[in-house]
């Protein structure tokens, strides 16, 4: 314990937390953390005064009381008797909807473009550099409104397709493309299974029992095709499967559909309106092709610089090998870019996302508009509904975030 | 990451909220500009004109309230408010007062924090329709698709009428009046509804006004008025007074063209006070006792502006209606000014 350390002992003094170098980080780090809570409690005490003198309290019962405004499109039961709570999640439910179909397109549209910009072909690589550079340069906003005006100005009113020489006429008897909206037909089943109660949502048991029986026919031939690349391995035959797979993933399904009496329900004009079918308003048109066009445009740079990104050794070696183009690109190119691609994919389905908000400008009724839009006007409860909007938007794109870096763990390169 | 967004929040309710320092009386006079919430254009009751100088039913009201506190007509700062955006614009202090065709509700006079001043057009909702549709009465709109300003009364009142009367229809919520009357040209909605003075003013711009029926329904009432925030009870009067001097006004005699004779003192006391030529009521309001003279100066009389914005001569094109003073079987009327 009698060990000198031979440096000189200092005793601790205040100025050694400004000008020694062990304790400056400690003290600035700790000032600054003292200043972002000071700023935190002011801007807290603030909105608690001026909500006082507002004569405002903070509450969220708003969202049990009638809400008394009807919502176009309704994946839930819902009328003005209903809640605001329960528009909310109308709101939540069109927006996730809308989420969904744009990211599909997006990146269908994004991954075909991204690969043709680099097509050896002069005019189709051009072609996509044009789409690219007009999409993305323009803001998305402009794109919604400029697809909602074409739709809403230049197609037929339902009323033109009346009388015994229409205006109008609806594309192979079944489709009828309208300036409210497209009608296509929807599926009818005569010996329904009916419906449960789930929390207050009635979904369709045919719907489910198609989705079920679909998932495990799919199910069924994913074991099949390894079944025959366990065979190839071993015998270096591969068996024949095209007629058994087309056999699992057809049969079931047709049987299905004959025993719930399924067909097609085609839209009608009667009154003001097409009536039966499925109706895709205008709104979500205008917002499903206007993120669509725009974000691909982005995603196709990324799949263009992910595949840039991959030696081009790896496609002469593909070659040397005697490997087909098409072959080259799908199953040597392809995975190793998909680790480039992945991440800001993510970002982008993160806009989209986020950008369905923009909703409003063309009346659809996502989240925006039911709960931060007639909701907060119609209750006063700014505070309550944008606060509770921006946490339901957050949970929203944490959850995408999480199950796209998943999949990215999975295709990104395994290292030992 | 939770957390800042939090803190963001907080931080713009508080920009927001930042206020109630002085009376708004004095920050108005302070600034020396009177900041008035408007819409984003109804012709009529607030439309910029070709040179760009705000005009209308609604805008006269803001002038003469500028006219009684500043003494200058002019000195309004005009803010285009959509039915979503004008609450919060009051609330936060953006404007002292909102003259955009508002309805007076319970919820809006107590729940949200808003003092209605008086009612200067009592209106109702009503319905268009293009004549070729051949209808001729809203009993006939079952599925009929219906454009409608969202964060309206018009709104409630719609989902409420085609419920009793056990009808469905498709809602296509449109932010502004300029867009609904777009869509509606269009053809994207079969009917546009909102306050039968609205649809009068929209139809009047169309091209061909002959084209678009207004339906006999009514199918609310809609007494449309000026609204301030609570609190300032000061400034609710301020407002609630210069409303009902353009009132008094006509129902006294008191024009434009006669004011300044009115003003050198008359046989009649009553317009005496409201001109300010005896006793001292504009300074119970801690105005100058001209304070009346100025507001009627500003525009003419409650009956004066209702002609020069909306009134039958106009392409408007409204009766006086319920809008007609008391004494000619209508419903505007001042309380008396002693």
């Amino acid at each position: 314990m009698a060990m000198d350390s031979g440096a000189p002992q200092r005793s601790f003094t205040l100025g050694m937390l400004l000008y020694d170098t062990r304790y400056r980080s400690y003290t600035i780090q700790i000032f600054a953390l003292i200043l972002l809570m000071l700023g935190a409690a002011w801007l807290v005490d603030n909105t608690i005064r001026n909500l006082a003198a507002l004569g405002k309290d903070f509450s969220f019962d708003f969202l049990w009381s009638t809400s008394g405004y009807d919502i176009s499109q309704r994946p839930i039961e819902y009328d003005s008797t209903y809640t605001h709570g329960r528009a909310a999640i109308v709101g939540l439910l069109n927006t996730l909807i809308l989420a969904v179909m744009a990211c599909a397109t997006a990146t269908v549209i994004g991954v075909i473009a991204g690969v043709l910009r680099l097509s050896k072909n002069w005019i189709v690589a051009k072609l996509m550099t044009i789409y690219v550079e007009t999409f993305r340069n323009v803001p998305v906003l402009i794109w919604i409104i400029v697809v909602s005006a074409v739709m809403s100005e230049s197609m037929p009113a339902p009323r033109d397709f009346r009388g015994d020489t229409p205006a109008a006429s609806m594309v192979f008897d079944a489709v009828a493309i309208t300036n409210r909206g497209v009608y296509v037909p929807g599926p009818l089943f005569d010996n329904s299974l009916g419906s449960f109660n789930f929390l207050g949502v009635q979904p369709s048991l045919d719907i489910i029992a198609v989705i079920a029986v679909i998932a495990l026919s799919i199910w069924a031939n994913v074991l099949l095709l390894r079944h025959a690349a366990k065979v190839q391995n071993a015998t270096g035959i591969r068996p024949k499967t095209w007629w058994k797979s087309i056999l699992i993933l057809l049969a079931p399904i047709t049987i299905l559909l004959f025993a719930l009496g399924f067909h097609l329900d085609y839209p009608e004009l009667r009154g003001f309106n097409f009536q039966g079918g499925i109706q895709m308003r205008n709104s979500l048109l205008a917002m499903w092709l206007g993120l669509s066009i725009y974000t691909g445009a982005f995603i196709a740079e990324i799949v263009r610089a992910g595949i840039l990104a991959i030696n081009k050794g790896q496609t002469e070696a593909a070659f040397a090998l005697g490997v087909q183009p098409s072959k080259t690109m799908r199953l040597v190119i392809l995975p190793q870019a998909l680790r480039v691609i992945v991440p800001p994919l993510i970002s982008q389905y993160l806009n989209i996302t986020k950008n369905t908000s923009l909703g409003l400008a063309v009346g659809y009724m996502d989240l925006r508009s039911t709960l931060g839009g007639i909701t907060i006007n119609q209750t006063g409860r700014e505070l309550e509904g944008m606060m509770l909007m921006m946490l339901i938007y957050l949970v929203v794109s944490l959850a995408i975030s999480t199950a796209m870096n998943i999949y990215n763990n999975r295709v990104r390169l395994k290292e030992r | 990451m939770k957390q800042s967004v939090f803190l963001g929040t907080l931080a713009a309710a508080a920009v927001a909220g930042s206020f109630a320092s002085a009376t708004t009386l004095e920050d108005v006079q302070a600034a020396g500009t009177l900041n008035c919430g408007v819409s984003t254009g109804v012709n009529g009751f607030s439309a910029p004109d070709a040179n760009g100088v705000w005009q209308g039913f609604d805008v006269a009201v803001c002038r003469a309230v500028a006219a009684a506190v500043l003494g200058d007509p002019m000195a309004v700062n005009f803010v285009p408010t959509t039915g979503q955006t004008r609450f919060t614009a009051l609330a936060s202090g953006e404007i002292d007062l909102l003259a955009r065709n508002t309805t007076w509700t319970f919820s809006r006079d107590v729940d949200l924090g808003f003092t209605f001043v008086g009612v200067n057009y009592y209106d109702g909702q009503g319905f268009m329709v293009p004549r070729e549709l051949g209808v001729s009465s809203a009993t006939e709109l079952d599925g009929a698709t219906v454009c409608i300003q969202t964060g309206t009364t018009t709104e409630l009142n719609l989902a409420d009428y085609f419920r009793v009367n056990n009808m469905s229809y498709e809602p296509v919520p449109i932010e502004t009046n300029a867009e609904a009357q777009q869509q509606y040209l269009a053809g994207a909605c079969d009917v546009y509804t909102t306050d039968a003075s609205g649809l009068a003013a929209t139809r009047a711009s169309f091209e061909t006004p002959g084209d678009h029926v207004i339906l006999p329904e009514i199918i609310s009432k809609e007494p449309l008025g000026p609204l301030v925030r609570q609190g300032d009870d000061q400034w609710a009067d301020i407002n609630r007074w210069v409303l009902n001097a353009l009132i008094a006004a006509e129902e006294l005699g008191v024009t434009s063209a006669n004011l300044e004779q009115m003003a050198a003192g008359t046989d009649n006391p009553e317009i005496n006070r409201l001109l300010g030529t005896e006793g001292d009521l504009g300074a119970m309001l801690g105005l100058s006792s001209e304070f009346a003279r100025n507001a009627i100066a500003a525009g003419g009389n409650y009956g004066e502006i209702f002609a020069a914005t909306i009134g039958e001569a106009t392409p408007i094109g409204l009766a006086r209606g319920l809008n007609a003073q008391w004494t000619q079987g209508g419903l505007i009327y001042a309380p008396p000014f002693r």
